[in-house]
């Protein structure tokens, strides 16, 4: 038994500042298995897979690697102990290629053996079913590329216990598969696999066993042979909750948004979005879903005015009792001067729905500080504004004047899409609203999207989780490479044929390319 | 390897939460007393004389008599007035390295008017013109560099380092038009017998006016970056442009806006400099000060008291040093490193503010008994 564990933690607890983040947890991995560590966000299962690959060092505790004793202090003792942890944020250079990042900081001699690099590349690549260009630059990589890299270079410094964070949180279907047929084979090889994780069905799919945190205790462990999603969801969350989103009947359709041909550029010139078409209702929440990077983001921030579409563009926007208006070829200073109720979460939170440094109140009156004609800017009325969000939301804080960037990533969410709401919207748009949030703050995201619903406000949901998309939205806009690649109903269409869409055009289109 | 690899290691730094503000104050006290010991321990090593001695000099050099107490107020009004110019544009993350140029062409604007205007005029009028035109003039070089930096984001440090050199060579050109006497390539005292265009004494202080205006642009800088939309405006487009847009703030506006002003009361800094204080012009009038004045408004996060205080410390430091030089034979080089030591200490006790030490304790082998 004993001879079997690749790693033992014992009794370990991390805390920064006020928050306990890992409260005396004690966590087994054995040789040669998958094991899934499941909880919420903020659950602590990033903190406790940092500790052991040298991110943080551990408040008190101990961490025994093969039987013996070990302080890991740097990434670098964790990889003396073939400890690799594969982050969700890739740490490459993006203008070097394969091989020169997997030997980057490695102490090698003074040549660069760039072809011995490239035979061991290939070497681990054919053992375990990887695909990878050695001298393919990171920038022209695709993320399934990037962490394909990631992984290789961990196995090319000899790691045998591999800690996977999130890794499917940026890949499709498709490619979700190659790398559990990937992590099968690493396993057959007799490496330690962890996968980070909250997605049920891939615990399910890819696990040998599953441990859970909750709030940063340990909960227990099972094999997953023995265990169903609920009785996981039950111990992720600590109470029976059933995995069921509303979606009332849409009443009272109006048109909201008719966009018509909208073609938008980047700064180099490539087409990001071309001749896109689509109507969103008042009364209706409209999913758009697509790869990322499909023109998601470019089209909601050309509707918001910060993307400059081409000629032939339209979008026109039909305000409840008011003209139309066209929005192409005005900025956002121009929408909001002109009254125009809309409300959007975008994907990048800190780098642009909210300030980080900033506290509660000055981010809530980001949207509104404007009103009025007095020089002076108006706190009071923002500060009871937060303080409803703060009680209707449940947002976990110290108090209002707290800078945004200590509080969660669930919280700071709350907060940003409590803001956007409050402003009572005709037209709400949000970008992947519920990523990196737990199920409880996801569903109270998707309660509030519901609600705005039923008032007549127009909703647009980009998603990445095709099951919520298709639980949630009454129609769905499918973009492939900066095309409509079709627009189906959600309550008929089944998972695999949005999947289809996609990843590949319809026939018609497909010719044109 | 895997022997050392058992032992904690002997430090370990984590991010700390807010600090209660007498905690705060306290580590800074800690910061600036332990400042004063090393500095003594070295003085004392390297030259042999008693640092009390010398600490005591500094003091006496600063403050040792009405005049010199008034003259380091003065110094300390430019410094701040210049520190509270350069506030808004590093808070919105411009980095106006250009307030010696704004300063300079200020000065030159208030000189002007005092060689052409204040002999034909009364004073009242005459300053509030040398007023206005200084701000002009310091807005005008602020203005270069933020439509360049809104159009076309060209880099602003170098931008505004370089129209520094451009105002010294006006400076130049202005100086050896006026120069008096002839041939001296100096201004001299401008208007010595009737003063004209100088500031006037107030209760009986010659610099009491300095006081006033630099304390009033201060207090309004205070309030308008903590109160006023505009200053949110600028909060905001310093942290991300992005969000700023997002928000449907101008940016282009709020830079050219925010640079305008800095430039403003930079230039106004230099109308004091000429008009109430040195009553000259020379290239020396901003003297470095738009550098300091930068630590002053970083070290001070940009809130106009705690200027006040930085600015002070600054002065003091710079007027006790020039003393101990003369009175103990000591080269400028000791005050230039007294003042780096209290510097450095300041500077670390934000780290400590910030973050939180660990040592390795003794906990590990008990337990293990």
């Amino acid at each position: 038994m004993e001879a079997n564990l690749a790693v033992r933690m014992v009794n370990i607890t991390k805390t920064f500042s006020h928050v306990v983040a890992n409260n005396n947890i004690t966590l087994e991995i054995r040789r040669g298995e998958i094991l899934s560590l499941l909880g919420e966000n903020g659950s602590g299962k990033t903190t406790l897979m940092n500790m052991l690959s040298g991110i943080y060092f551990p408040d008190s505790g101990q961490i025994y690697v093969n039987g013996e004793e070990v302080s890991i202090a740097s990434p670098k003792d964790a990889l003396d102990l073939h400890i690799g942890m594969i982050h969700q944020h890739f740490k490459l250079v993006d203008v070097f290629t394969a091989a020169e990042n997997i030997i980057l900081g490695l102490n090698e001699k003074a040549v660069l053996d760039l072809n011995g690099v490239r035979r061991a590349v290939k070497e681990i690549c054919d053992r375990y079913g990887f695909v990878i260009d050695p001298d393919k630059k990171v920038y022209d990589m695709s993320v399934s590329e990037k962490q394909t890299l990631e992984i290789v270079k961990v196995l090319y410094r000899g790691a045998d216990i591999l800690i996977l964070d999130e890794p499917t949180a940026v890949l499709t279907p498709q490619e979700t598969e190659k790398l559990f047929a990937v992590m099968r084979n690493m396993k057959a090889d007799g490496k330690s696999i962890v996968i980070i994780t909250h997605k049920l069905h891939e615990v399910m799919e890819i696990s040998d066993r599953v441990a859970v945190l909750r709030k940063g205790e340990y909960i227990g462990e099972v094999p997953t042979s023995q265990t169903n999603p609920q009785q996981l969801t039950d111990m992720m969350v600590g109470k029976a909750t059933t995995l069921n989103i509303g979606r009332p009947e849409p009443n009272g359709l109006t048109e909201r948004l008719i966009v018509k041909n909208l073609t938008v550029k980047d700064a180099d010139g490539v087409k990001k979005l071309s001749n896109v078409s689509f109507t969103a209702y008042g009364g209706e929440i409209l999913g758009i879903a697509g790869i990322s990077g499909s023109g998601q983001r470019e089209l909601l921030e050309a509707i918001a005015g910060l993307q400059d579409p081409e000629e032939g563009s339209s979008i026109m926007f039909i305000p409840p009792d008011k003209e139309a208006s066209e929005l192409v070829g005005r900025d956002p200073e121009d929408i909001y001067k002109s009254g125009v109720g809309l409300a959007f979460v975008p994907e990048d939170r800190f780098g642009m729905g909210l300030v980080g440094s900033m506290d509660l109140v000055d981010n809530i009156m980001l949207r509104s500080y404007k009103s009025g004609k007095s020089p002076i800017a108006d706190r009071k009325h923002p500060r009871e504004r937060a303080n409803k969000i703060v009680e209707d939301l449940e947002v976990v804080t110290p108090g209002l004047g707290t800078p945004l960037r200590r509080l969660s990533g669930g919280n700071v969410q709350k907060i940003l899409v409590g803001r956007e709401i409050a402003a009572e919207p005709s037209l709400l748009m949000t970008a992947y609203a519920v990523r990196g949030l737990d199920i409880n703050t996801s569903y109270t995201i998707y309660h509030l999207l519901n609600e705005q619903k039923a008032k007549g406000a127009a909703v647009i949901y980009v998603g990445e989780d095709l099951d919520v998309l298709l639980e949630l939205c009454d129609r769905i806009v499918v973009l492939c490479a900066g095309r409509v690649s079709g627009i189906v109903n959600g309550r008929s269409t089944r998972k695999e044929e949005v999947g289809l869409l996609m990843t590949r055009l319809s026939g018609k289109e497909n010719a044109n390319e | 390897m895997s022997k050392a690899k058992k032992h904690e290691p002997l430090v370990h730094i984590t991010k700390r939460g807010t600090l209660p503000l007498w905690h705060n104050l306290a580590i800074r006290a800690i910061g600036l007393a332990a400042a004063l010991v090393v500095c003594a321990i070295v003085l004392y090593a390297l030259t042999g004389l008693n640092p009390l001695k010398i600490y005591g000099a500094m003091f006496k050099g600063a403050f040792g008599s009405a005049r010199r107490v008034w003259t380091t107020i003065r110094e300390i009004m430019m410094l701040l007035c210049i520190g509270v110019g350069l506030a808004p544009a590093f808070k919105m993350r411009f980095w106006n390295i250009g307030g010696e140029g704004q300063v300079l062409v200020g000065g030159v604007a208030a000189a002007a008017c005092m060689i052409y205007l204040a002999p034909n005029m009364p004073l009242a009028p005459v300053l509030l013109i040398m007023f206005v035109l200084s701000a002009l003039a310091g807005a005008i070089w602020g203005l270069i560099p933020a439509v360049f930096k809104a159009r076309w984001n060209t880099n602003e440090t170098l931008f505004t380092l370089m129209m520094n050199y451009i105002a010294l060579q006006i400076t130049s050109f202005c100086v050896s038009k006026w120069e008096n006497p002839y041939g001296s390539n100096t201004v001299g005292i401008i208007n010595p017998t009737t003063n004209a265009g100088w500031f006037p004494s107030i209760f009986g202080q010659q610099y009491m006016l300095n006081v006033i205006i630099v304390m009033l642009i201060a207090v309004a800088m205070y309030l308008y970056l903590k109160y006023s939309k505009q200053g949110f405006e600028i909060a905001v487009v310093g942290e991300s442009t992005n969000t700023a847009r997002y928000a449907a703030i101008n940016v282009k506006r709020v830079i050219i806006r925010t640079v305008m002003i800095s430039g403003a009361i930079c230039g106004i800094a230099g109308f004091i400099a000429v008009a109430g204080a040195g009553h000259t012009i020379s290239t020396s009038t901003a003297g470095g000060r738009g550098f300091t004045a930068i630590i002053v408004a970083w070290l001070s996060k940009f809130n106009s008291f705690i200027m006040l205080g930085v600015s002070s410390l600054l002065v003091f430091l710079q007027r006790g040093a020039s003393e101990i030089a003369s009175q103990f034979d000591l080269n400028d080089f000791v005050s230039e490193m007294i003042k780096g030591m209290i510097l450095f200490f300041i500077l670390g006790s934000e780290f400590f503010i910030n973050f939180k030490v660990h040592f390795r304790t003794a906990r590990k082998e008990t337990e293990n008994k």
